[in-house]
């Protein structure tokens, strides 16, 4: 795991406790999915105690697993392609995650990430792969990326504008969004150019923008993480969790949406305008979902599952427990979105390496997920003991 | 068989950070009425809760009739006899009056309900005691006064010996104080036993036969009322001798600042409905003017199209000559007014941000407080802390204390300091001192005095009599959200306001 301590000077005593409360529902996470491995592999003749004890392993630690030796038994160390890997699929689950943070330190629920995200992908891909390729890929990939930020804005901002005027509770709104988005997106690639014609049974898919030369720049982290998928997008990501920290906790547009966040009434009585920043919010908070979704489709070689009608993406809905493990910190986002990267990156493992499948894994992620949203409430217990611990003293 | 009916023995209660009930001995003699006097947070409260098996108590002992017993919860205390009167009522609002009395002990044959001598019996205590109700009525239909009435009758039903009535005057017009003090009398004839919780010094001296004083958690002592007055029991009770009547010289009043012409207002519960209608009415320069009414008169949203929380539906509203009747809530802070809002929980302040970006709340986009968007923290905590110092709010880590650890008298000074330091033309305070203590309440008036000899105008909404007799220079009276006549303090009386109040008079015009 990386380095969380970083964070404790900026999160102040408030941070420590909502930290304490996430590292220990993470651990519970992980204990619950060590016991689900055990369970499996009682159950499942064909799985071996040591089979069991590798896959607890992999859960675990499966982020530094560089195969299997010549014995045949685990091995494990620091490699450039799974922290590669991890990264590269952190950095959309770091938008989404902002993306809920934003709405929620408005007082909003964003549970429309995933619809907002899906807009913000067919922008993206419409825009690199349909611009003239005269135009510079770096031009392409700029115009691209800034559509994706605007179509989620719009996206988002229509549950917004719908709980300013009409005041429709933002998650059934959102709710019906993401569907709305899920079929829309369907329509619109249905019949397409873009699809993938050009290599076999990959038409299911829209072309990988790299076929048209548009790809995000490495920035030379391929050469850090070696044959991973990283790029430079999750620099991106860290600069915008950054710029929402700024706004958020620096300047009057931040103090405002948080006024509106924490008491709605209070904000009203000081004069601000709650629905203004009703819109507001949501339009920035689908702007980061949409952002997500072009860092992640504007890599290059990233296949887009275009009839999507049937599914959301799971990287919308991950931003809730990215948000919620992280205490709506923006800087904690990074944190806890690469904490959920690694699970996937272990699940990934768990396959390959073990007679597991992932899916192990993503019942890891929902204990955790279900335990994060207790958080609040665990670190309401550990401070309520310590409190009584210093009553005691006196 | 003992004098004492029922007796707490050396109570004990500590809640995490504090001790709520600290070695507490309170005894209540068979057939008397006896009154519990404490500032908010002495303690009063959580010994009732403790007596009514609400809390357990660390240490100490319950007794009745000299038996120790235990009460481990309300069921318990009904058993032996206990009956409470809530604050707040516990009344079901869509049901009658007689459903309510009968509800949780109803008589049954066969699983119907013989609600006919329930009805009788209703009937006969309703009599014997002078407690008149409408049976049929359904309570939300009914006044506050006839409600109690409700909640007596129902511990009467239940034939319990001892009643505690919990601060029951705070809702309650001067008329049915009144009423409610002879009942109590009445109840103490029939050899019934009463516990009294009260802040209210007056009505002890009227009703009670003995008083148990607490500070702090502290037991202070026990006193008979006739051999104590009022100005013992006050400094029993903050701890140091307070002035009850606030100080202040003859008004002079200036320009007319605040003018309010013909203002109706829909109501924030029922939207189809006008809660203040057709109200005029203007504050001048140097005075306080004070809003007299019983909660949900329409004083809520009076001040509402004022300060534009609430939408004026017809009239206009101007501040020296200016029309600031379409202007937004922050145009109306910045140039006209400072409100002390009713509610410091839910308007005045965000509880979960620290002390000194409440202390900005409606500045923090001055050019004072911000530099291109960037909200310079230096700059809002020299200032909080000034006005800290100032007005000498109390808070354990200076101007970054969570406001909501701060203690209730805390936060309202801290919203009290803000208002007064934007220190607008037009002051409006909501039941500025609710729920504060003396001590707190002594300060506050002084200040809104302080404020008016200054020049501001004062509009004062409260709903306390003597407050309101206390600190105004004019009084005027809203009853259903219409203006039922306007007083002048040095002439008037309790009662003739309460008349007005209530709404049993009308259009008088004390000052005509």
């Amino acid at each position: 795991m990386l380095n969380r301590k970083a964070l404790s000077p900026l999160l102040k005593n408030d941070g420590v406790k909502s930290l304490c409360a996430s590292l220990l529902s993470i651990f519970l996470g992980l204990f619950t999915g060590c016991i689900i491995i055990f369970i499996v592999c009682l159950a499942d003749d064909e799985i071996t105690l040591k089979s069991g004890l590798d896959a607890a392993k992999l859960i675990l630690l499966g982020v530094f697993a560089k195969g299997r030796d010549a014995a045949g038994s685990l091995a494990f160390g620091l490699g450039g392609t799974n922290i590669g890997n991890l990264l590269f699929r952190a950095t959309p689950i770091i938008m989404t995650g902002l993306s809920v943070t934003f709405a929620f330190k408005t007082g909003l629920f964003n549970i429309g990430a995933s619809g907002q995200y899906l807009i913000g992908t067919a922008a993206c891909l419409t825009v690199a792969l349909s611009l003239p390729e005269a135009l510079p890929s770096i031009i392409r990939w700029l115009l691209a990326f800034l559509c994706a930020l605007a179509a989620g804005a719009l996206w988002g901002s229509v549950p917004g504008f719908l709980k300013a005027r009409f005041k429709i509770n933002e998650v059934l709104s959102s709710i019906m969004t993401n569907w709305i988005a899920a079929n829309l997106v369907t329509r619109i690639f249905e019949n397409s150019s873009l699809r993938n014609t050009v290599q076999s049974g990959k038409i299911g898919y829209i072309m990988p923008t790299s076929m048209k030369g548009v790809a995000t720049a490495k920035l030379g982290l391929d050469r850090i993480f070696s044959s991973s998928q990283i790029n430079g997008g999750i620099i991106v990501a860290i600069i915008f969790a950054v710029i929402i920290y700024i706004v958020l906790f620096k300047t009057t547009f931040g103090f405002e949406n948080r006024a509106c966040g924490s008491n709605l009434h209070a904000a009203e009585y000081a004069g601000i305008n709650s629905k203004r920043r009703t819109v507001l919010s949501m339009a920035i908070a689908g702007a980061l979902s949409g952002g997500g979704a072009a860092l992640y489709y504007l890599s290059g070689d990233t296949e887009f599952f275009w009839s999507t009608y049937q599914s959301l993406p799971a990287e919308g809905f991950n931003g809730i427990p990215v948000a919620l493990l992280a205490s709506n910190n923006p800087l904690g986002v990074i944190f806890t979105a690469c904490f959920m990267s690694s699970l996937g990156v272990a699940g990934q493992q768990l396959k390959d390496l073990t007679a597991y499948n992932e899916y192990v894994a993503d019942i890891i992620i929902a204990v955790i997920v279900y335990l994060s949203a207790f958080s609040a409430v665990i670190g309401q217990l550990i401070f309520a003991k310590r409190k009584r611990e210093r009553e005691a003293v006196k | 068989m003992s004098e004492y009916i029922i007796e707490m023995l050396g109570i004990t209660k500590y809640f995490p950070g504090i001790i709520a009930n600290d070695n507490i001995t309170l005894q209540l003699k068979k057939g008397e009425i006896h009154a519990l006097l404490g500032e908010n947070g002495a303690g009063k409260s959580t010994l009732m809760s403790i007596l009514f098996g609400l809390y357990k108590p660390e240490k100490g002992e319950i007794r009745k009739n000299g038996e120790r017993v235990s009460i481990k919860n309300p069921n318990e205390a009904t058993d032996l006899g206990i009956g409470m009167v809530h604050q707040h009522f516990k009344l079901v609002d869509v049901f009658t009056v007689l459903d309510n009395i009968i509800l949780g002990s109803e008589s049954t044959s066969f699983g119907f309900l013989k609600k006919a001598k329930a009805r009788k019996r209703v009937k006969e205590l309703s009599e014997k005691y002078g407690l008149s109700v409408d049976l049929d009525a359904k309570i939300e239909d009914i006044t506050v006064g006839m409600q109690q009435r409700v909640e007596i009758l129902k511990m009467l039903y239940r034939e319990n010996e001892i009643f505690i009535f919990d601060e029951p005057t705070a809702v309650l017009t001067p008329e049915e104080i009144k009423k409610l003090m002879n009942t109590m009398k009445n109840l103490r004839a029939e050899g019934k036993s009463i516990l009294f919780i009260t802040h209210k010094l007056d009505e002890i001296m009227e009703v009670s036969d003995r008083v148990t004083v607490l500070r702090k958690g502290k037991y202070i002592g026990t006193v008979n009322t006739r051999d104590t007055d009022k100005d013992e029991l006050c400094s029993m009770m903050v701890g140091r001798s307070v002035e009850l009547k606030v100080k202040k010289d003859k008004a002079n009043p200036g320009e007319a600042v605040l003018q309010v012409v013909g203002m109706s207002v829909r109501s924030r519960l029922h939207k189809d409905k006008l809660a203040v209608k057709n109200v005029s009415f203007k504050v001048h320069r140097g005075e306080i003017l004070s809003l007299a009414g019983i909660d949900g008169n329409g004083q809520t949203e009076l001040v509402g199209g004022i300060t534009g929380l609430d939408r004026i539906s017809e009239g206009r509203v101007f501040v020296f000559e200016e029309d600031i009747t379409d202007l937004s809530i922050r145009r109306r802070n910045t140039d006209f007014l400072s409100h002390i809002p009713e509610d410091r929980h839910k308007h005045g302040l965000v509880l979960d941000f620290p002390l000194m970006d409440n202390i900005v709340l409606q500045r923090y986009f001055e050019p004072e407080f911000q530099k291109r968007g960037f909200i310079d923290k230096e700059k809002v905590r020299a200032y909080a802390e000034r006005l800290i110092e100032k007005y000498d709010v109390r808070c354990a880590e200076g101007t970054q204390t969570v406001t909501r650890s701060m203690s209730g008298g805390n936060q309202q000074k801290a919203v009290i300091a803000r208002e007064f330091d934007r220190g607008r033309p037009l002051i409006i305070a909501v039941q500025p001192t609710r729920g504060l203590d003396v001590g707190a309440i002594e300060y506050i008036h002084s200040q809104l005095v302080k404020k008016r000899d200054e020049g501001h105008a004062v509009l004062l909404v409260s709903l306390e009599l003597d407050e309101v007799l206390n600190l105004s220079d004019r009084i005027i009276v809203i009853h259903e959200g219409s203006i039922a006549g306007e007083f002048d303090p040095e002439s008037t009386s309790p009662e003739e306001l309460g008349l007005y109040m209530a709404g049993t008079k009308k259009g008088g015009n004390a000052d005509a």
